[in-house]
């Protein structure tokens, strides 16, 4: 008898094909983060389940949750990022995606994604890669340098505090650091929504960012892109930023080494202080 | 004649006016494009700026300065419009000479500053306080940088055409554009809505003119061998 298989094999051949053709491709984007490596076509998959609900189908932060939320989802498609170790207005490196995906942003909706292992999260960096050109046309920052941490000491700190008033921190974040500067509540981000400048008084060892020196460090040497905070990489040698990052320790109510040495010198010194501030009033 | 005098005034003044209407209407050369940007309607009223809360910048102005989104003048001139060749351009040097771009009393100087592609920019602070430059790029690179008293000026270049819209996040009523082009006919009116393209080899161009709040328009112009006609766009203005 002569088999039907054959015909049968054909014509489900040819549909296979046809329906490949109509298919979109699988992004083939790749990242690499330590020993792992993320595929886009795998992220796709775990996007859709776990991120499309607030950064949306496009990536461009309007999923239907967005609506509710502040502040807003990133939109990939700007391939804007807040958390970088590369200069402001350069694209992050693939750990630093992976960190932020880790790390989750503090005050915000975005949550650390423990839950996930490494390997889906790296899968996700490479997916919302494929939001934005950009990431094919450039590449990513050059990361900067973070020398070693200057000693900790009072002089630091004083120096930390004349830099703080020089570089008129104190006009958004406050003269004791509390979000309340005089600049602080016009401040809008860079899609015109309102936000509020880091209190270092809320208590939290955590910035959006990170929650070491180390991090501090970066986060005003390269700045938030997309935020009112720009970045002081022109204006602070390395160790004036440390002296920086000491100082901006003593306005958190944290048990650092900084306060300790802050909070013992204070009461006998308080008056030597120059107060922070306006000096230009009229 | 009774009075001789009058009648030699009489010529002269008509010599005179004969004379000065000729100067006026001469024609351009070829290759220049002239013209004159206008509204109908009415714009809205530029509110003064209250720069309270900057005492150093406040003090530089012995009356507060207004807002710039719509700067007019006589005979209902629009100033702050970019006109450029849009389509036809036949190939546009490319720019070495920087632009600056000042922060001074807490204003953008100029207000609207207007670059090819990779042309240098340079910005500077002139004042006491400090500011951060963060134009808000889209196709270019957004980036976010402070400048405080005494700081070099920042450089940059953008290597997209966009219009850049560049604000401070320290002083908010500080607003400004970067318009970066691709071709080096471009220019911008001032308070007398005046323009003029030189240097156009004769073809067919599109010109486009950009207003920062009522949009854009565009307009086709032959360049020939002779004089080109003035080329007049008019913008539909609302108080709002």
């Amino acid at each position: 008898m002569r088999p039907q298989t054959p015909w049968l094999a054909v014509v489900s051949g040819l549909g296979i094909l046809l329906l490949s053709a109509g298919a979109q491709p699988l992004p083939a984007q790749e990242v690499h983060i330590g020993k792992l490596t993320g595929h886009a076509a795998a992220g796709q998959k775990d996007y859709g389940r776990y991120c499309v609900g607030c950064h949306g189908p496009d990536g461009d932060g309007t999923g239907e949750n967005a609506m509710w939320i502040d502040p807003k989802p990133r939109d990939f498609t700007a391939a804007t990022f807040k958390c970088r170790s590369t200069p402001t207005g350069t694209l992050p490196t693939d750990q630093d995606l992976f960190d932020a995906v880790t790390r989750g942003f503090v005050t915000t909706n975005m949550p650390p994604w423990l839950p996930l292992t490494d390997q889906t999260r790296a899968d996700l960096v490479a997916y919302i890669q494929t939001f934005s050109p950009r990431w094919k046309t450039q590449g990513p920052g050059k990361p900067i340098t973070i020398p070693a941490e200057t000693p900790t000491n009072i002089e630091s700190i004083l120096r930390g505090r004349d830099q703080f008033q020089r570089l008129e921190c104190w006009k958004c974040h406050g003269t004791a650091g509390h979000g309340d500067g005089p600049s602080a509540s016009t401040l809008t981000d860079s899609k015109d929504n309102p936000i509020r400048p880091y209190n270092f008084a809320a208590g939290t060892p955590r910035f959006k960012c990170g929650e070491t020196n180390q991090d501090i460090y970066r986060i005003f040497m390269t700045g938030v892109d997309g935020t009112p905070m720009p970045s002081f990489a022109d204006q602070l040698q390395p160790n004036e930023a440390w002296d920086l990052v000491h100082f901006l320790r003593t306005l958190q109510p944290l048990k650092t080494p900084e306060a300790a040495i802050w909070t013992a010198w204070l009461p006998a010194h308080a008056k030597e202080l120059k107060p922070l501030g306006e000096t230009n009033a009229p | 004649m009774r009075r001789p005098r009058m009648a030699i005034f009489a010529l002269v003044g008509l010599l005179g006016s004969a004379l000065l209407v000729l100067a006026a209407t001469r024609p351009p050369a070829a290759g220049t494009v002239s013209g004159t940007v206008t509204y109908t309607g009415t714009p809205p009223k530029m509110k003064p700026i209250d720069m309270a809360k900057e005492p150093s910048c406040a003090k530089q102005h012995a009356t507060p300065v207004m807002t710039e989104n719509v700067v007019t003048g006589p005979n209902n001139a629009l100033g702050w419009v970019v006109v450029y060749v849009s389509a036809g351009d036949q190939g546009s040097a490319a720019a070495t000479t920087a632009v600056r771009y000042d922060q001074k009393g807490c204003q953008y100087v100029p207000h609207v500053a207007v670059m090819q592609t990779n042309q240098p920019l340079e910005i500077y602070n002139d004042d006491q306080t400090s500011h951060n430059i963060h134009p808000l790029a889209k196709d270019n690179a957004e980036w976010n940088k402070s400048q405080p008293p005494g700081a070099p000026p920042i450089h940059a270049t953008y290597d997209k055409p966009e219009f850049i819209p560049v604000k401070c996040n320290v002083h908010p009523w500080m607003h400004g554009y970067f318009i970066v082009l691709s071709t080096s006919h471009y220019a911008v009116t001032g308070e007398d809505g005046a323009f003029t393209l030189k240097g156009l080899p004769p073809g067919k161009y599109t010109l486009t003119a950009w207003h920062e709040r009522f949009g854009t328009q565009t307009q086709e112009v032959t360049v020939g061998d002779g004089a080109t006609p003035p080329v007049k766009f008019v913008f539909k203005a609302l108080p709002y």
